[in-house]
């Protein structure tokens, strides 16, 4: 114990604040795996009822449902349809902008809208017999015409929702179109689409619950797998039209969410009723195909970017027209357009600039948050249309960003969509992006390769980004700092991590104010009778809302600490000073009697301990930015396409754990990445999907991918004591334009100028073969 | 998911196997080591009444040499085969195409009799086998007989195997020493191929097998016959495509397989030593 | 119908239906979780399991098939508080951020380095190609399976 303390003593000395801290959360994951939904074998479970979903196999039809051959089987405790669900109102769209008329109901009510709607829940004794019984339901079809293409729902010819009276959700808009090109030497126009793709977090949705407790007093305990435990408990109270505290939710372990697992689906909130009526506990573990069909989707939005500017490279005016595919009930996909439009003009300094966006609901499956949610768009936009600007004016790319970038000590500044960016250095990202990749290295050998006719074509794509985290609102967060009377540590955060390695980093904040070792801290979250409130882990927001919370928590207790000591001292709280290597207090002046932690803790209640609750309030989202260059190798012959290298810069301000920091960076770049050269969900014309499962879907693997080079810079942020930013969607952003520029670089001198993502080997070939023509 | 019920048939032995095929008739299926039978059953693509699993016949789990020939149990696994000294001495090709079926694990349970019944056109192992003039030994109620490669798949996963029947032995003529080529274009590395093509010399004359370009896999005979006649290797590639009706998927057109089907025979030529 | 099998060095007689796949026997009938479902297709290796010390996903074996067999998860693979290499690397390298694709990925990486005990970031790269995951990008998954194959050298 001695060695050890000592050991503290002198690593304490300085902060543990941007050290590689290896993650607390790994070795459970390691040894026995993580408990996520499935895994939960909590004794309160046992005698579960299974739910099996039935879904639409038509994209839009009016539907017919016969239980009955289904109902009879043995085993099946029951089948409900929407007729089941008619006394209670559909709940509340998860967004509160969303017109009322445009909810989705408990079940498909007489209308089907997307394949994959859930039209019946069957709930069955055992797991497996929930697939056999599904396949007795009977639903009849009475096809209506299929709204597939966005562009069609805008139109409005056939209505998803006749009450409604429009396709049109939401549509929002800034700056005037009026003479917006006018005075422009060069204005380059080219329609992009941002297309489709699946979020597909490794763990499917997955939900337990069950009652406990009769009439008024009967309370529902809830787990599900979500990133956001208390906008869960909010959401199924409301749907069940019950006052939160009688809801306990939690989320476990949680595989994965990428923004597609904020709140809780339909499917999760059905299994909320069925256990109340059936007075059984309810799980259900959704397939990959149901995954692929109903979790939602991400990005689908078609884009018309206009770009002018004078021949020497100064961009000088710039309009975005953005057409969301919401997919068949809105919801956050149909407000990410807001996003696209506030992050529209990303580092450039522009002067005049316009943004339309419409979002239409379509008969295909809801779109919804995914890793950056309306950011990458909007940086796909406009670094496309700079990398068109610039092959239309015969400039280097890398050159014409260096021209626009907003400056460096122009900051804060309010760009003309009116985001308030908070702090960055994007000619600096740029500079030390360039030079690590040897950027004119790179260029030299793209023109011997093109000079010798080597078929194998070198493609460098660069990208600047900027994005919004913890946005658009200026967020606040929770968290209690609990110290025990044995002088450990609990904190208790509002976020709810799953991966990003909160308890790590967490754990690193408290331990640097409160100078209590890492391993005497416990960081507990994602359960809503444990954690009073909080937000989720969702658009960056956990460390600079939630990671500044526990921090002036920490202050907080460290402020009321001295004051207990200055009682047990008999000396006032302003004489007392806490000695973070000794892990306890003494009066200043006497460094040789001091009382610890578990003393000064013992003395505010023997049995619980200190205990600060705050709540962290910024006064803005920051804005993390970055540079990204990619060299792709592409086969002229076959189109194929080889990543060979990503560089980038993700400045998110001070690193607290690089380890964690840096795995947030690569996980995002791969997805990025994944965008850019793979992934794509496709729609037939009649609305069937084409890629339901992980074979047809090309989520890449291990095998496609390089490693990545990861260049540090960190501009600190005004807005929170931290100075951080958001990390966790910032590489995916910066990456995406990046890869897909290099693709298009790499065949410009063939004449092609643009190749819509992802750029498979086939559209890749098909564009050399046009351009040659 | 899971498949439909179903009842499980243990077969240790070829005749095992064959007396169970006999008893359950047309409900039954034959199930290997299951790698792409398996994922059919549990979408409910696949509802055999019965499951006669000859995944453990050790009796069809073996690769000898049958003096000019290479004869290979139909169930030796794949990962079996890419690390049989025998094969990659006498059919190099043969191990290649294995080493790339699926993925480690896949290849760990897969056999070669599974891959060559189920009849994808865009496996490795049947375009690889084509351009190796190997021959498949079914045994059945009547005795065995021998199908030629080219024989053997009528369709798209469908065999001239009769519902009785059993694939027991691939017969691989030796091509000791031969140069030979291989070409599978995929967008990732575990993907099936977009399109494949196996080339094979072969005492002066050269075999080229096509993947996926159309419903099973086929010969490139066009292109063989102008490589015959003195054509250059570039040329013949040109002839790939000839007669063939490549589907049109997510993946890719028919354009595009076919452009591949000439680029990568031209490439497979390549790597055989043909210019 | 009954199937006999060794888990984690167990033997256990379990009473299950024909069709029962052998990633459900683990977790539902022996309750060990760690090995996970992430697909139907056999495509994402999240059920990656040693069959008789060979990688296999265990959503596309029938339990079935294996009886008689030797099986290992992640919950076998420590000797007692000794943990494997790999996991040991895992953890030196922060490969893994959620831990769902961990348990697969990690069976998967001691199968290939017990095949190929010094592999090259490519062959990881390659070997690795049947397991997904969608947080960590690869990257330090990549470095865990090299630092546990350099260890098996060191050692």
């Amino acid at each position: 114990m001695a060695e050890s303390a000592g050991h503290a003593t002198c690593s304490r000395t300085v902060s543990i604040l941007g050290t590689r801290v290896m993650r607390v959360e790994d070795p459970k994951f390691l040894t026995t795996g993580g408990v996520y939904v499935d895994d939960l074998r909590d004794p309160r479970l046992d005698g579960a009822g299974h739910v099996t979903y039935v879904r639409s196999v038509m994209a839009h039809a009016r539907v017919t449902v016969d239980v009955a051959a289904a109902s009879g089987v043995p085993g099946v405790l029951a089948v409900v349809t929407a007729a089941d669900f008619a006394d209670l109102p559909p709940p509340p769209p998860p967004l509160g902008f969303i017109p009322p008329a445009l909810a989705r109901p408990w079940l498909a009510n007489g209308v089907v809208r997307y394949v994959g709607e859930p039209i019946a829940a069957i709930v069955t004794e055992s797991r497996y017999a929930g697939e056999d019984v599904a396949e007795l339901v009977s639903v009849d079809y009475e096809p209506l015409t299929a709204v597939v293409d966005p562009r069609d729902a805008a139109g409005d010819a056939t209505l998803l929702f006749a009450d409604h009276g429009s396709n049109t959700a939401l549509a929002f808009e800034a700056g005037s179109l009026d003479g917006l090109f006018d005075d422009c030497e060069v204005v380059v126009t080219q329609q992009i689409t941002n297309q489709r793709v699946a979020p597909v977090p490794l763990e499917v949705r997955g939900t337990a619950c069950v009652w406990e407790g009769s009439g008024d007093d009967a309370r529902l305990t809830f787990w599900a797998s979500t990133q956001s435990p208390h906008g869960a408990r909010d959401q199924i109270a409301a749907a069940l039209e019950l006052p939160p505290e009688r809801v306990h939710f939690i989320a476990p372990d949680v595989g994965g969410g990428f923004g597609a697992k904020f709140g809780v689906s339909i499917e999760d909130l059905v299994l909320a009723v069925l256990s109340r009526r059936l007075g059984r506990p309810m799980r259900w573990t959704e397939t990959r195909t149901e995954n692929m069909l109903g979790m939602g989707h991400g990005r689908a939005q078609l884009q018309t970017v206009t770009i002018g500017g004078t021949r020497d490279g100064r961009i000088t005016a710039y309009s975005l027209d953005v057409l969301q595919d919401s997919g068949a009930y809105p919801h956050f996909g149909a407000v990410l357009p807001f996003m696209t439009q506030l992050m529209a003009t990303g580092t450039y300094d522009i002067a005049r600039v316009a943004v339309r966006t419409k979002s239409v609901v379509t008969n295909t499956a809801p779109v919804v948050a995914y890793r950056g949610a309306g950011r990458p768009e909007a940086t796909a936009a406009i670094e496309r249309a700079v990398d068109l600007f610039a092959a239309e004016i015969g400039l280097d790319p890398a050159e014409v960003r260096r021209r626009n970038l907003f400056a460096k000590d122009a900051f804060r500044l309010t760009t003309q969509v009116g985001a308030a960016y908070d702090s960055g250095d994007y000619a600096g990202a740029l500079d030390a992006v360039l030079a690590a990749a040897k950027y004119d290295e790179l260029r030299a050998e793209q023109r011997r390769r093109r000079d010798s006719g080597d078929p194998m074509l070198l493609g460098i794509g660069v990208s600047n980004y900027v994005e919004i985290t913890a946005g658009p609102e200026a967020g606040t967060e929770f968290a209690r700092i609990n110290v025990k009377p044995d002088g450990s540590v609990i904190v208790y955060t509002g976020t709810s991590p799953h991966g990003q390695g909160h308890a790590t980093s967490f754990a690193m904040l408290a331990a640097d104010e409160l100078g209590v070792p890492l391993d005497r801290i416990t960081v507990l979250h994602g359960d809503t009778d444990l954690v009073a409130r909080g937000g989720g882990t969702g658009g960056s927001r956990s460390l600079q809302l939630g990671g500044a919370a526990v921090h002036q928590g920490a202050l907080e207790t460290v402020d009321r600490a001295r004051e207990l000591a200055g009682d047990l001292f008999e000396a006032a709280a302003g004489d007392i000073v806490l000695d973070k290597a000794r892990g306890g207090f003494h009066v200043a002046g006497s460094p040789d009697d001091v009382r610890g932690w578990a003393e000064v803790a013992t003395s505010a209640d023997a049995d619980a301990g200190l205990i600060v609750d705050t709540d962290f309030s910024a006064t803005g989202a920051t804005f993390p930015f970055g540079a990204h260059v990619a060299v792709v190798e592409v086969d002229a012959e076959t189109g194929y396409v080889r990543l060979v290298s990503m560089t980038t810069v993700d400045d998110a301000g001070p690193v607290i754990n690089p380890v964690v920091v840096e795995g947030q960076r690569h996980g995002g770049i791969a997805q990025g990445v994944a965008q850019a050269l793979f992934e794509e969900v496709r729609y037939d014309e009649d609305g069937n999907p084409q890629s339901t499962n992980l074979t047809d879907y090309a989520f890449p693997s291990a095998a496609e991918l390089p490693d990545f080079t990861l260049v540090d810079m960190a501009t600190p942020s005004p807005l929170n004591p931290l100075g951080v930013k958001g990390i966790g969607e910032a590489g995916t952003i910066g990456a995406t334009p990046a890869v897909q520029n290099a693709v298009v670089d790499a065949v410009a001198h063939l004449g092609v100028r643009h190749i819509e993502m992802p750029t498979t080997p086939e559209r890749v070939w098909r564009a050399i073969q046009e351009a040659s023509k | 998911m899971i498949p439909a019920p179903f009842d499980y048939v243990r077969a240790d032995s070829a005749d095992a196997a064959l007396a169970a095929l006999r008893e359950h008739g047309d409900d039954a299926k034959l199930l290997a080591g299951g790698q792409s039978l398996l994922p059919l059953m549990k979408l409910r693509l696949a509802t055999p009444g019965v499951v006669v699993d000859v995944s453990r016949a050790a009796d069809l789990a073996y690769v000898r040499e049958d003096g000019d020939v290479l004869a290979i149990g139909a169930l030796t696994r794949h990962c079996d085969i890419v690390s049989a000294e025998v094969v990659t001495a006498h059919a190099p090709l043969l191990a290649h195409a294995a080493s790339g079926v699926g993925d480690r694990q896949v290849r760990h349970r897969g056999t070669i009799g599974g891959s060559v019944a189920h009849a994808d056109p865009s496996a490795d192992l049947p375009t690889a086998l084509l351009a190796l003039d190997a021959s498949y030994v079914v045994r059945g109620p009547a005795g065995e007989r021998t199908i030629t490669a080219t024989e053997f798949a009528t369709g798209f996963l469908e065999t001239v195997l009769a519902p009785d029947e059993l694939l027991i032995e691939i017969r691989v003529p030796k091509a000791t020493g031969e140069a030979w080529g291989y070409q599978k274009f995929t967008r990732r590395a575990i993907d099936w191929a977009t399109v494949a093509v196996a080339v094979q010399a072969r005492g002066g004359g050269t075999a080229i097998s096509l993947g996926n370009m159309g419903s099973t896999v086929l010969r490139a005979a066009s292109a063989e016959a102008a490589l015959a006649g003195g054509a250059s290797a570039a040329d013949a590639a040109q002839h790939a495509d000839d007669g063939t009706e490549p589907a049109a998927d997510v993946t890719a057109s028919a354009d595009y397989r076919r452009h591949l089907a000439r680029v990568l025979t031209k490439r497979a030529l390549a790597a055989a030593g043909r210019s | 119908m009954n199937v006999t099998l060794t888990v984690n060095g167990v033997s256990h007689t379990v009473d299950v239906e024909d069709r029962t796949l052998l990633v459900h026997l683990l977790r539902d009938h022996l309750g060990l979780t760690a090995t996970n479902i992430g697909c139907d297709t056999t495509s994402c290796g999240a059920c990656t399991v040693l069959l008789d010390g060979e990688s296999v996903k265990s959503c596309t074996v029938l339990a079935a098939s294996v009886d008689g067999q030797s099986v290992t998860t992640l919950e076998g693979l420590a000797d007692g508080e000794r943990w494997h290499r790999v996991q040991e690397g895992f953890r030196a390298k922060h490969g893994l951020q959620c831990g769902f694709c961990t348990p697969g990925m990690v069976m998967a990486a001691v199968s290939l380095l017990a095949e190929n005990p010094s592999p090259t970031a490519a062959q990881v790269r390659e070997g690795l190609e049947g397991n997904l995951c969608r947080c960590t990008g690869y990257h330090n998954i990549v470095a865990a399976v090299l630092e546990a194959a350099e260890g098996s050298v060191a050692r």
